[in-house]
């Protein structure tokens, strides 16, 4: 079980231009804590969509690494946009699940990735074969380092210590961060 | 499908209007549409495994900077509610074609209740909708959708009546 704040400060330290989409709740707070960004996109609603919102980016901007950061509650609840991204695998596309297996927004209920379902094996069901488990901070350190070379669509379930860190709260005005992100990215 | 049928016309102004992606849950009376989307190599073409995963791919794409349309059937509408919430707080603009279901010359009940609050469901989630009943008035509607949402940054429903569309062939 890894600390969730280092996970995201491993994989976004070498992030260069790379946007992120973050999942709501606590993969938000993670993402404003250790990498804020104006190339961020916070979500704090539209529970199940991270993905695909990761996805239609990635359609749109093919040559940028879009990374959508989430949680185990959050992906299951858009469990079926894994087909239709492993059915279309943009190269430029990388999803990262922080999994405590639990909903830690809403009191630490346990989350189906405790119960002995494996989001990973889906995510290769689905056709994404650079899907993988990361527990140790060894194999975190080993995934880090090509994390954004881009050339498959890839899947990371990483492990995750159930506690909650401080809350970094970023922008939850959506229009802002959607006039801010894009004008980032060099959109009029 | 002849090239002067009211779907070419509504797929000339789909890319008029600038439209690179099409995101579709499959429908008979979109056929047409999808098929021209696939066999165009300008256009990404998604089908989707619930009309719900259109709304984050369609803000996504807009994020950088790339126009969509969507593609459902009216049932579908129902499977979008909560997702919704994210065109309206951060008012990504939105274009959403509806075959309608539920209502003229409707063979199966379970697609009344749906059908019947598509347009209020719509509304009361921040949509604007116009509703087309002739062939005619199609690409105009449609095109007035696409400059209206990617003007005014709001989402705009389009719904193609079932008469329209033609009564579904239950028995070949």
């Amino acid at each position: 079980m890894l600390d969730r704040r280092v996970v995201v400060t491993e994989l976004l330290k070498n992030r260069g231009n790379a946007a992120v989409i973050s999942g709501l709740g606590s993969p938000t707070y993670d993402v404003a804590a250790v990498s804020p960004s104006n190339r961020n996109y916070y979500l704090w609603g539209a529970m199940g969509g991270a993905a695909m919102m990761g996805f239609g980016l990635a359609l749109s901007m093919p040559d940028l690494h879009v990374i959508v950061i989430t949680g185990d509650g959050e992906a299951l609840m858009g469990m079926g946009s894994l087909a239709t991204i492993g059915a279309n695998k943009p190269r430029n596309l990388s999803i990262v699940i922080l999994d405590n297996e639990h909903y830690g927004e809403t009191g630490m209920q346990q989350s189906h990735l405790g119960m002995g379902i494996d989001l990973c094996a889906v995510a290769r069901a689905c056709g994404i074969t650079q899907a993988c488990t990361v527990t140790t901070g060894e194999e975190l350190q080993s995934v880090a380092g090509n994390f954004h070379e881009m050339g498959a669509t890839k899947f990371l379930q990483v492990k995750v210590n159930p506690d909650a860190p401080p809350r970094v709260m970023p922008t939850r005005d959506g229009v802002e961060n959607k006039i801010t992100f894009r004008k980032a990215l060099g959109i009029d | 499908m002849s090239d002067t049928s009211w779907q070419q016309a509504v797929y000339d102004v789909i890319k008029s209007g600038g439209i690179n992606l099409v995101g579709y849950v499959p429908d008979a009376g979109h056929a047409a549409l999808i098929n021209s989307a696939k066999v165009d190599n300008t256009m990404h073409d998604v089908v989707m495994t619930t009309e719900e995963e259109g709304i984050p791919l369609c803000a996504g794409a807009w994020l950088g900077g790339m126009r969509s349309l969507l593609l459902m059937q009216s049932s579908g509408v129902g499977n979008c509610v909560n997702m919704l919430s994210l065109q309206r707080t951060a008012r990504f603009p939105m274009v959403i074609l509806v075959t309608m279901r539920g209502e003229y010359a409707e063979f199966n009940p379970w697609q009344i209740p749906m059908g019947s609050t598509t347009q209020e469901v719509l509304e009361i989630c921040g949509f604007k909708v116009e509703r087309v009943e002739f062939e005619a008035d199609a690409a105009e509607t449609v095109q007035a959708a696409i400059d209206f949402a990617f003007n005014s940054n709001v989402g705009v429903a389009v719904l193609l009546s079932q008469k329209m569309l033609g009564r579904k062939k239950w028995v070949e």
